[in-house]
């Protein structure tokens, strides 16, 4: 209940501080916007030329990409960890948020939060819905479970992945220069993974899960039964990265000596 | 002209101090060369040839793009940008050089490094991974070259305008990432200009972005050939005069606002 708590009263000083600054934030809508519109564009160029990605139609990889960026948004909005080391690490920050009666994590969480991502999450909806009208699926009441579930175990992988990157620098003073090469290959996963070869295959299932975030909860909700036992470990994946993860950060907590005098 | 030699070798050797950062950049371009070469051999499929080119050209032009874009990539707009915020620019401003020159001396400095520690050891790594198709017809190279340069200059030169912009407007930050996937989108840089619809072609021509990634790229892969890639290199040669203008335009009234400023 304290978490809870706790979590609505950072929440509402964001928006405070974020309403202060109103054309900031537009600014920050429109080129989210258009990030997300670049990645459209090159999917709509591209199928101009090819009928068939690999046996994918050009609807079913839209979906894929809609799909992705919803719990993208949440992984985007909630963990933004990408430079923990020289935020908390480098500058000592670490130790303000050890002496506060709060799991470290949680307090980091709450600090670097950036709810204005929570709308590519809703381009994800309508880009989802577009694909869904053009294909014409059906879907179950239970569908709807299943796609909460589905997007908690991508953001969960998306955040344990990136919790354990920031969790190295408990140990090692490496730059956190490997950051924006996890996004890179983040977005392997919005790909149908069967483009790729074995190895790649294996690493984006197994090693760095990222097709848990697009393309496998994706294949159930177009039907695609051969890739089924797949979509229904998603949210175990999620919850073993991030269980993995919190250990980790835990241990590395531990280890932890502060930066300065 | 010895000054700007010396800010370009000035800034070599600055980024040679921190080079370690660069061997995890490598990777990072390294796998996003991969991520498009996989790509794209599942957009093929089983046709032959696309607008013209054919799989091993497409795969070459992706890795060519991404290593020239080591190139002339720089972060001279973000530069200049703070440099107004934080008042550096007055400083700046009182020495015996051109601001704007020595700036672009800096990316240059950039740029060599980057060539020489980034996208030649990154190439090799991507040539023994996945096959690519590297010509060796030696004029091929000199006009690649060249183009690459012309890319560098005109890449530089949106860079000054795009930074320059930011004395005018108080939000600088959205302006320069909109910039960015301007410029990812229509340089060529993810897709070849010639894959885009008919109407998109037409309004692309009027716009100076193609120069940097497509024009160079497709002299590579030799999807240009005889006509094409002098045509090509005019409209690179064209756009760096015809960007002149605005540089000077705005430099002008950015001296004077600069003035407002500093009390």
């Amino acid at each position: 209940m304290f978490y809870i708590s706790i979590f609505f009263q950072y929440m509402s000083q964001y928006v405070k501080t974020k309403l202060q600054y109103r054309t900031d934030l537009l600014v920050e809508f429109l080129s989210d916007l258009m990030f997300q519109g670049v990645n459209l564009i090159f999917i709509l160029v591209v199928f101009g030329h090819t009928q068939l990605l690999n046996g994918w139609t050009r609807d079913e990889i839209i979906f894929i990409y809609g799909f992705f960026l919803v719990p993208f948004s949440l992984f985007a909005a909630f963990f933004n960890i990408w430079d923990f080391n020289e935020r908390y690490i480098v500058r000592g920050e670490m130790d303000r948020v050890l002496t506060r009666p709060v799991h470290s994590l949680f307090q980091i969480v709450l600090e670097r939060m950036e709810l204005e991502s929570l709308l590519g999450g809703i381009t994800g909806l309508i880009v989802m819905g577009y694909a869904v009208s053009r294909l014409h699926l059906s879907f179950h009441w239970y569908d709807v479970i299943l796609f909460v579930l589905f997007v908690l175990g991508g953001t969960f992988v998306y955040a344990g992945i990136f919790i354990s990157l920031a969790s190295i620098s408990f140990w090692s003073d490496a730059r956190s220069s490997i950051m924006p090469m996890m996004y890179n290959i983040g977005n392997y996963g919005r790909y149908p993974v069967d483009i790729y070869n074995r190895v790649i295959r294996y690493v984006l299932t197994w090693v760095l899960p990222f097709a848990f975030v697009g393309v496998y909860p994706s294949a159930y909700f177009l039907r695609k039964t051969e890739w089924y036992t797949y979509s229904f470990l998603t949210p175990v994946m999620g919850i073993v990265c991030f269980t993995l993860s919190v250990l980790l950060w835990n241990a590395g907590v531990k280890r932890y000596r502060g930066a300065g005098n | 002209m010895g000054k700007y030699i010396e800010m370009i070798r000035m800034r070599f050797l600055m980024m040679l101090a921190y080079r370690t950062n660069y061997y995890s950049g490598i990777f990072i371009y390294s796998i996003n060369i991969g991520a498009y070469y996989f790509l794209w051999s599942a957009i093929y499929g089983g046709q032959p040839s696309i607008q013209g080119m054919t799989v091993e050209q497409m795969t070459t032009y992706v890795a060519i793009a991404w290593m020239a874009r080591a190139f002339y990539f720089n972060n001279i707009d973000r530069e200049i940008a703070m440099e107004i915020r934080e008042g550096k620019v007055a400083i700046e401003l009182i020495r015996p050089y051109n601001y704007l020159i020595m700036k672009t001396m800096q990316g240059l400095g950039e740029g060599i490094f980057r060539l020489l520690f980034f996208s030649l050891p990154g190439m090799i790594i991507v040539t023994f991974v996945f096959s690519l198709q590297f010509t060796t017809n030696v004029h091929t190279w000199g006009y690649f070259a060249l183009s690459t340069m012309l890319s560098f200059i005109i890449n530089s030169q949106l860079n000054l305008i795009a930074g320059m912009v930011t004395f005018f407007t108080l939000n600088g930050e959205g302006l320069l990432r909109a910039k960015r996937f301007v410029i990812d989108l229509f340089s060529g840089l993810i897709l070849p200009i010639s894959f885009y619809p008919e109407w998109a072609q037409h309004i692309m021509h009027y716009l100076p972005f193609q120069a940097i990634s497509y024009i160079p790229s497709m002299i590579f892969t030799e999807s240009f050939t005889g006509d094409a890639v002098i045509k090509g290199m005019m409209f690179q040669a064209v756009w760096c005069v015809v960007l002149i203008v605005p540089i000077y335009v705005l430099w002008k009234a950015a001296k004077r606002k600069l003035i407002i400023q500093g009390g």
